[in-house]
């Protein structure tokens, strides 16, 4: 391919000025993409150091226990028998459970606002939502334990054992902790970051996307639908990613509201237990080198399952962006 | 004008502050562990700055695991702890390490029922409860302890802690000493694998669960009981007394219960008339040997002024004082420790 080559500058152009003069320095340039190099590098260190302390923090757990501290269930810190398998299910379901609830509820909002919503609404609901992420954990723990777990207990929960109590998954007796309190409590903390993510997204499509959907007849929905959320799919995708990122670490607030019991139960109306929780409970307390390694090697874990989820989060991703390419490809 | 004046001041708390911090060359003891006597120590602390200005304290209340590991690890001038260490970690330390007893505390029975009655259990029942043997409120063993209080027939829905704690020690000793079942199913710890259940986190989350759930039952630090005036249970002790938790039946305990020469005692089921069963003490860890001769002098200094005045202090705290039987040993302890 041959490059275009612009048209010769004209003597009194103020360009040949600027091309007379001593070439600029290029030190600037130079420093500044090895500032930031070093910067994002930083990064990856870090990640890597954490990875490889939490590895030789827990040696002697890895050696004893090998394989089966994934697969087993006792955690008994008496008879020192260890294993993590109740504590990565109760992570996976609660951050599932916060993700069925607060992505809908995220994606609705953030649509809302950048489509719908007339203006003078828009910015007092930004500011009370990004309020909500301001609150500690803490706080909400204490709120859930007072507040949230009477009310579930009280009314949702009954309501859901009337209707959905046929199934696992609501059957049994309620005592308001549960597993689906604790999905339900990082649904609270996800819903801000998954919004204003999602929102900033909805707000970099394109109006011409949409002008273009009006044209050729679609309605407000479709519009939406089609022009927008499709469009921004990726994207959004991206922001649910991030939120699930923090579901999986999250650790006060759930501790105060899903039971810590160490158990794999099908009802949602049990108490569950997460790696994160484990850590924050026991750690202060741990007096015996196995144990403490134990409560290391649950970290490993945690920062495994994190990397795993987020790993298979970028593969679906891309075989998503790849199909509709090969759609609109046929198409 | 008003707020240049303001900042003026400011400037000058802040040099004088500067200014004295660093006249006074202070030295400085580093301790750390337990959480549960953190409220006493630091008021030990603050009072003994009057008494002996030249020495300051820095605690970290990091909780009984940490304390044990600072102690041996020698990063710390005393550690603390709720539970008495294992051989095992004993068998660790660079030198002779003391048990040095401060005070105690009991672990209440508290519930959540219609009415809130005064209840009665005894040790059989409660293990039965927390065993998960015991299921409902009219259970015949609960009833047969509690003649004219009518219970419901209400699931027991029983709390304990999540997080390790000394409190669970207590608990988990008595229940190991009372009940041989519990003893090879579970076991003695700061956290343990609990047969029935559900956790809360740190007393005010087992409170905050007792109180938010009809029908539960938990055990949480007798203070906690008491503020949150919650009902707790009286226990009917080895002697077949039944016992209300208070400061004076947590001291007559201590009193009664068999306390070997290292201090490494348990004074659950205490054997006395009017000892109330499940109590605990906590300890400070401190090497026999001071590797520093000065600090060593004013630890001892400290350690005598806290075995003797201090004590005076804990009632007002909710911390049950040592009796004078084991003062007098305490003291002799420290006076083994050498510069």
């Amino acid at each position: 391919m041959e490059i275009a080559i612009p048209p010769a500058v004209a003597p009194d152009d103020p360009r040949s000025v600027a091309r007379a003069m001593a070439p600029p320095s290029r030190f600037g340039d130079k420093a500044f993409e090895w500032l930031t190099l070093t910067m994002a590098m930083a990064v990856v260190v870090l990640v890597i150091l954490t990875g490889w302390q939490l590895w030789l923090g827990s040696s002697l757990a890895i050696q004893k226990f090998g394989f089966h501290f994934l697969t087993t269930s006792t955690w008994d810190p008496v008879a020192e028998q260890f294993g993590a398998l109740p504590f990565i299910y109760g992570t996976l379901v609660s951050s599932l459970i916060a993700l069925v609830i607060a992505v809908p509820l995220s994606i609705a909002t953030a649509v809302y606002l950048t489509e719908l919503a007339p203006l003078w609404i828009r910015q007092p609901l930004v500011s009370l939502i990004e309020m909500l992420a301001a609150i500690p954990s803490v706080i909400l723990g204490l709120w859930g334990i007072f507040v949230m777990i009477p009310w579930l207990r009280d009314y949702p929960f009954p309501w859901l054992k009337r209707v959905f109590g046929w199934t696992p998954f609501f059957s049994g007796p309620i005592y308001g902790t549960s597993m689906l309190a604790g999905g339900i409590i990082i649904a609270i903390m996800i819903l801000p970051i998954i919004t204003s993510v999602s929102r900033e997204i909805l707000r970099s499509v394109p109006d011409l996307q949409r002008e273009a959907a009006y044209a050729l007849g679609a309605t407000r929905w479709e519009v939406t639908r089609i022009a927008v959320l499709s469009y921004a799919r990726k994207g959004l995708f991206g922001a649910v990613i991030l939120g699930l990122g923090r579901a999986l670490g999250e650790t006060m607030a759930v501790t105060m509201v899903i039971g810590n019991t160490p158990q794999i139960a099908a009802s949602l109306f049990k108490s569950g237990y997460t790696l994160a929780s484990v850590i924050a409970n026991e750690f202060t307390e741990a007096t015996t080198d196995i144990y403490l390694e134990a409560l290391f090697e649950i970290g490993l874990v945690l920062f495994g399952v994190t990397i795993l989820v987020n790993l298979i989060a970028q593969l679906l991703l891309k075989t998503m962006t790849t199909t509709t390419s090969a759609t609109r490809a046929v198409q | 004008m008003k707020s240049l004046k303001i900042g003026r001041k400011i400037l000058a708390i802040v040099l004088l502050t500067g200014v004295s911090t660093s006249a006074s060359a202070q030295m400085m003891i580093n301790g750390a562990g337990a959480t549960f006597p953190y409220p006493i120590y630091s008021k030990w602390f603050d009072e003994y700055a009057k008494v002996d200005p030249s020495v300051r304290f820095n605690y970290q209340s990091i909780g009984s695991g940490g304390g044990q590991k600072q102690i041996l690890a020698q990063t710390v001038d005393f550690g603390a702890s709720d539970g008495p260490m294992s051989d095992d970690n004993l068998a660790k330390a660079p030198g002779k390490l003391l048990h040095i007893p401060t005070v105690a505390g009991a672990d209440v029975l508290a519930y959540n029922l219609p009415g809130n009655p005064a209840l009665k259990f005894d040790a059989d029942t409660i293990a039965g409860i927390f065993l998960g043997q015991i299921k409902k409120w009219n259970d015949p063993k609960i009833t047969a302890l509690n003649p004219g209080v009518t219970l419901p027939d209400q699931e027991i829905v029983v709390v304990h802690r999540s997080d390790g704690s000394g409190t669970t020690y207590i608990w988990t000793d008595y229940l190991s000493k009372i009940s041989p079942e519990w003893k090879t199913k579970v076991g003695t710890n700061t956290s343990v694998n609990w047969p029935t259940g559900v956790g809360g986190k740190g007393n005010e989350g087992v409170a905050g669960q007792i109180k938010q759930t009809p029908g539960a039952v938990g055990y949480v630090e007798l203070i906690y009981a008491v503020q949150n005036k919650m009902p707790y249970a009286e226990i009917k002790n080895a002697a077949g007394e039944f016992v209300k938790p208070t400061l004076e039946s947590v001291t007559a305990a201590l009193a009664a219960a068999e306390i070997p020469d290292d201090f490494r005692f348990s004074m659950t089921n205490s054997p006395g008339r009017d000892a109330y069963p499940i109590a605990g003490a906590t300890w400070l860890l401190v090497y026999q040997q001071q590797k520093d001769a000065a600090k060593g002098k004013k630890l001892v200094e400290f350690l005598k002024w806290s075995a003797t005045d201090g004590e005076k202090m804990a009632k007002d705290l909710q911390y049950a004082p040592l009796p004078e039987s084991v003062q007098q040993r305490v003291l002799k302890r420290i006076d083994e420790i050498k510069m």
